[in-house]
């Protein structure tokens, strides 16, 4: 199966790890991912306030680009798989929002005069979703190193599961990830807390705030018992993992979590190079070697 | 606003009406529909942050009090979609958030500016972080 896949800019550099899991991981379940060429930044937050087009033509252009990869026949069909929350959530909307409104359509496609029209022909899905799409029995034959005695607690954030009508799951009590993690044979440890705000963007400018609302999620997972936390955004994976010094310096009892992609258990537990556990922060290496998985 | 010996007066003048339809139409939500019962305060994650609760703002924004503009609540919301699946009146909370983040915006105002972190500070953080940082704070 070829897919159109966007990545977003942050998958290029401090989520690389995301990124090379994603591509390794996929190729076991059969996927082919390929970029659109000269795809842009998404914008990462899609424009609530009713009259804003500029915010559209970010997300809209990476569509044509889908599109014209579709007429090239390059991929199999008219979908684009997303990975990072921000970029599922602004892809998503941008598209829906434009497809039901005409006239935002056409200020679109008149400000775009030197692109091809868009037809609104694209449906933009998580990674996560065409991995549920596949059903579990097959995604678990491509399991050759189940990750056995590991305790991994799911975190989706906001962006997946709110508002509602985007959401890739139910937003008050989604399983997506868990089934993913017991699919791979890891112990889920449920968090309360799994799909509150992490801090998101206040990280630039309210560090503390952040580190606060990141600590209650890192706090309830150990708590539970989790040992390794997984993510699907490099911003939530920024805020709960490489920020736990922050964290550290206002919770002095806090000792530190680990926190990975999921698809970084997949590549892991599917045998393939491109695991990346070397780029996180904390490092998940000493946990993952204990339980014997490196 | 005027607090009176015999209770609370509220006379809603034009620009009352002009500030709410504004905030109305920025939003595109129906904000009469509130009926105050709180479940959006009580779902967000940040109101230790905030001068005013969610539905306080709500409330403000039903009496067109342009005086809301002025609270911090707008800028300390994160846009994290509690409040829109714990409304009962099918309200999306942040959308008006974001309308009177944008009234004050258009006037050429920045929130926050980069120039504002260290080189170093600005080096830790992901593209992700900014861009959206930036996108919500500034003009």
């Amino acid at each position: 199966m070829k897919l159109a896949y966007y990545p977003g800019c942050t998958m290029k550099t401090d989520a690389k790890n995301f990124d090379e899991s994603t591509y390794s991981s996929a190729e076991a379940l059969g996927i082919e991912l390929i970029e659109p060429t000269r795809w842009n930044c998404c914008g990462t937050v899609h424009a609530l306030a009713k009259d804003n087009v500029m915010n559209y033509l970010a997300p809209i252009r990476n569509l044509i680009r889908v599109e014209q990869m579709n007429e090239e026949e390059l991929v199999d069909d008219k979908r684009v798989v997303t990975q990072c929350a921000m970029c599922y959530n602004t892809l998503k909307r941008a598209n829906l929002a434009a497809k039901a409104d005409p006239d935002k359509m056409g200020k679109i496609r008149d400000i775009m005069e030197k692109e091809p029209n868009y037809q609104g022909s694209v449906s933009v899905v998580h990674m996560l979703e065409l991995i549920k799409g596949l059903g579990w029995d097959e995604f678990k034959s491509k399991v050759v190193k189940p990750l056995d005695g590991l305790k991994v607690s799911p975190y989706y954030g906001c962006l997946l599961l709110r508002p509602r009508e985007y959401g890739i799951d139910d937003p008050d009590h989604p399983t997506v990830m868990e089934d993913l993690i017991e699919a791979l044979g890891a112990e889920v440890v449920d968090n309360p807390y799994k799909a509150k705000c992490c801090g998101a963007y206040h990280a630039v400018h309210m560090k503390e705030v952040a580190a606060d609302l990141s600590h209650r999620i890192l706090r309830q997972a150990q708590e539970a018992g989790a040992e390794l936390i997984v993510t699907a955004c490099p911003l939530c994976q920024f805020n709960l993992g490489d920020r736990q010094d922050e964290i550290k310096k206002h919770q002095r009892e806090f000792e530190g979590i680990p926190v990975v992609y999921y698809t970084q258990l997949m590549a892991l537990a599917f045998g393939k190079e491109g695991t990346g556990f070397e780029q996180n922060v904390p490092d998940p290496v000493r946990v993952l070697e204990e339980k014997g998985l490196l | 606003m005027s607090t009176g010996a015999s209770g609370l007066y509220f006379t809603f003048k034009p620009e009352n009406a002009a500030f709410k339809a504004k905030v109305e139409e920025l939003s595109g939500e129906n904000i009469d529909l509130c009926f105050q019962c709180g479940a959006c305060s009580s779902s967000c994650p940040l109101t230790g942050e905030m001068d005013l609760l969610p539905s306080t703002v709500i409330r403000y924004a039903q009496l067109g009090l342009a005086e809301v503009l002025e609270s911090k609540t707008p800028w300390i919301c994160i846009t994290c979609f509690n409040c829109e699946i714990r409304c009962p009146r099918g309200i999306d909370i942040a959308n008006v958030m974001e309308a009177i983040r944008e009234m004050v915006l258009r006037t050429k105002y920045d929130k926050f500016t980069l120039d504002e972190l260290t080189p170093e500070e600005l080096r830790e953080l992901p593209q992700i972080a900014i861009i959206s940082n930036q996108r919500k704070l500034t003009a």
